[in-house]
């Protein structure tokens, strides 16, 4: 009884984090501006990943392979909003989109 | 669901490959190249190779597109379009593709266990692997141990790269009072900061791969190349100067070519204890401890030499004034 | 012979080695051409490991039960293989720096013209 609901929340989450990036994705090539699209490419890669890595340390319990999981996790936690920061400030800084309405793409 | 995750991952493929042809953004084309490498290190892992997949990330979505883009940095960005017509190369690729395609229809199936190929030399690598060796990765058994005289060309190989890339780009380089004037990243707080923490980290894990290629995926290359990455963030980000005076030119050129005499050092002392050239069973009384020693110092030496390289391209690379 | 659905892999990564060769020979920019050779060696690659799998096997690093395993043999060529492609890129990558200080241009035909014109 207890496996098959941990079962099903790990799937829950693995399927809510796929069609997350799904969506992240499609917003990443409609988005008209660049800064909008950085946020949605930022989001998309700490928020799934997250999603998804917790899915799977349900399905493999408590074990060496969870916390090599999380060990992964948070990595990505440091790096990924680390770069969409620096490539959102670097943009700005050199007015990027800012400035001149024409250019903002 | 093997299969759809596969046919997923073979589209995608496809996709990255067809725009890579059509774009003319050189930029974008090494991005999508880093994409493809990842993608095909994920396809490694689904047909079971994942010492493959951990080198072809590490080399294909790092080394490799790191060199481009600063190749790209003293070239143009964006790529003319070309002059002549597009059915010759056409045709010449229909052609081979299609020859290649009648090659294969006499091939075996897809992961077919009966195949001529698992008939020969392999069954003995995986059985006899653990009593002649002694070490659960059959893979770094066959590379260092069993094919250990292609391993050693591979190491004078990378050596040899470096040095035609030093000889290449000496004449071009800045003069030495010129080189801080390198733009770095110092200014943003949060990258210097998550910099800091994260640099021990990739070398600490370096370390740890080198020494746990006999138990798992690893082995030389990739502690080489994953050391050689994690100086190289520290040179963009927290400047060049610092590397430089940690690994002078001199310093670089001398691990590298200790990396390759450690190899060969390991053969000619076999060679003087009384076995042949590269049999490791000789260097110690017992067997398998002889073999786990060779292994233990061909792997370091090996990835002493891939870290010097890299890191010597990688400043060569990154030296070569602007100005013509 | 084997049917399509036996041998589609290898085919799938034919046509990713063709258009890793198509850019090779149809594209003017040098740098172009060494992504797409690149390409083209990563294809190859893929084509060898996927003949060294095993059906229901698994990775070639033993474990006490008792599973059949991938042949190990293509990996540690390829293995080779990959390392070997990066030094040849570091390499074209210099020629191409110096191609560009010598003749101020990295496109095909205009290489060819200042040549001709000498």
């Amino acid at each position: 009884m207890w496996e098959t609901f941990i079962l099903y929340s790990s799937y829950i989450l693995l399927i809510l984090g796929s069609f997350l990036s799904i969506t992240f994705g499609l917003g990443l090539l409609r988005f008209p501006d660049f800064y909008s699209r950085t946020h949605a490419a930022g989001v998309a890669d700490t928020l799934c990943a997250a999603l998804i890595i917790f899915g799977l340390s349900l399905q493999s319990g408590f074990s060496l392979i969870t916390l090599k999981l999380f060990l992964i996790l948070l990595f990505l936690w440091f790096t990924s909003p680390t770069s969409s920061f620096t490539l959102a400030s670097t943009a700005y800084r050199c007015g990027y989109g800012v400035k001149n309405k024409e250019t903002g793409n | 669901m093997e299969l759809a995750i596969d046919i997923i991952l073979l589209g995608f493929l496809i996709i990255v490959a067809i725009a890579v042809v059509k774009l003319r953004d050189l930029f974008a084309s090494v991005i999508l190249f880093g994409i493809y490498s990842l993608l095909s290190a994920a396809i490694f892992v689904t047909l079971d190779a994942v010492d493959v997949a951990f080198t072809e990330a590490a080399v294909g979505a790092g080394i490799s597109s790191i060199l481009i883009l600063s190749t790209l940095a003293l070239t143009s960005r964006n790529e003319k379009p070309s002059r002549h017509s597009i059915f010759l190369p056409l045709l010449v690729v229909i052609i081979t593709g299609s020859t290649l395609v009648f090659g294969t229809l006499d091939m075996p199936a897809f992961a077919d266990p009966d195949a001529p190929i698992h008939k020969h030399v392999a069954p003995r690598y995986i059985q006899d692997s653990y009593q002649e060796v002694g070490m659960p990765n059959i893979v770094t058994s066959v590379l260092a141990s069993y094919r250990g005289y292609d391993t050693m060309g591979e190491v004078v190989v990378i050596f040899t790269a470096g040095v035609a890339v030093l000889l290449l780009l000496s004449s071009v380089r800045h003069k030495e009072d010129e080189l801080s004037n390198l733009v770095d990243l110092k200014h943003h707080p949060i990258l210097l900061y998550v910099t800091q923490i994260l640099i021990p980290l990739i070398l600490m894990f370096a370390l740890y791969v080198q020494f746990h290629g006999d138990y798992g995926p690893g082995g030389g290359f990739q502690a080489g190349v994953i050391f050689a990455a994690g100086f190289i963030l520290y040179s963009m980000i927290i400047g060049i100067d610092k590397v430089r005076e940690t690994f002078t030119p001199k310093c670089l050129r001398w691990l590298a070519v200790t990396g390759v005499m450690l190899y060969i050092g390991v053969g000619i002392a076999t060679l003087i204890l009384g076995g042949e050239f590269l049999n490791y069973s000789v260097l110690a009384e017992d067997k398998l401890s002889g073999q786990h020693w060779g292994i233990f110092l061909v792997e370091l030496g090996v990835g002493i030499t891939v870290t010097a390289t890299m890191l010597s391209l990688f400043l060569s690379f990154s030296e070569v004034r602007r100005t013509p | 012979m084997s049917s399509f659905f036996e041998l589609y892999n290898y085919w799938i990564f034919i046509f990713l080695m063709m258009t890793g060769f198509y850019i090779v020979i149809a594209q003017g920019n040098l740098v172009k051409k060494i992504i797409g050779l690149n390409i083209f060696q990563t294809s190859v690659f893929l084509l060898y490991i996927s003949m060294g799998k095993v059906s229901g096997g698994t990775a070639p690093i033993l474990v006490e039960s008792d599973v059949a395993y991938s042949n190990p043999l293509p990996h540690v060529l390829i293995l080779t293989a990959i390392v070997v492609g990066v030094a040849t890129t570091a390499v074209a990558m210099a020629l191409i720096i110096r191609i560009q200080k010598a003749y101020g241009t990295i496109e095909e035909h205009e290489i060819h013209e200042q040549d001709a014109s000498l």
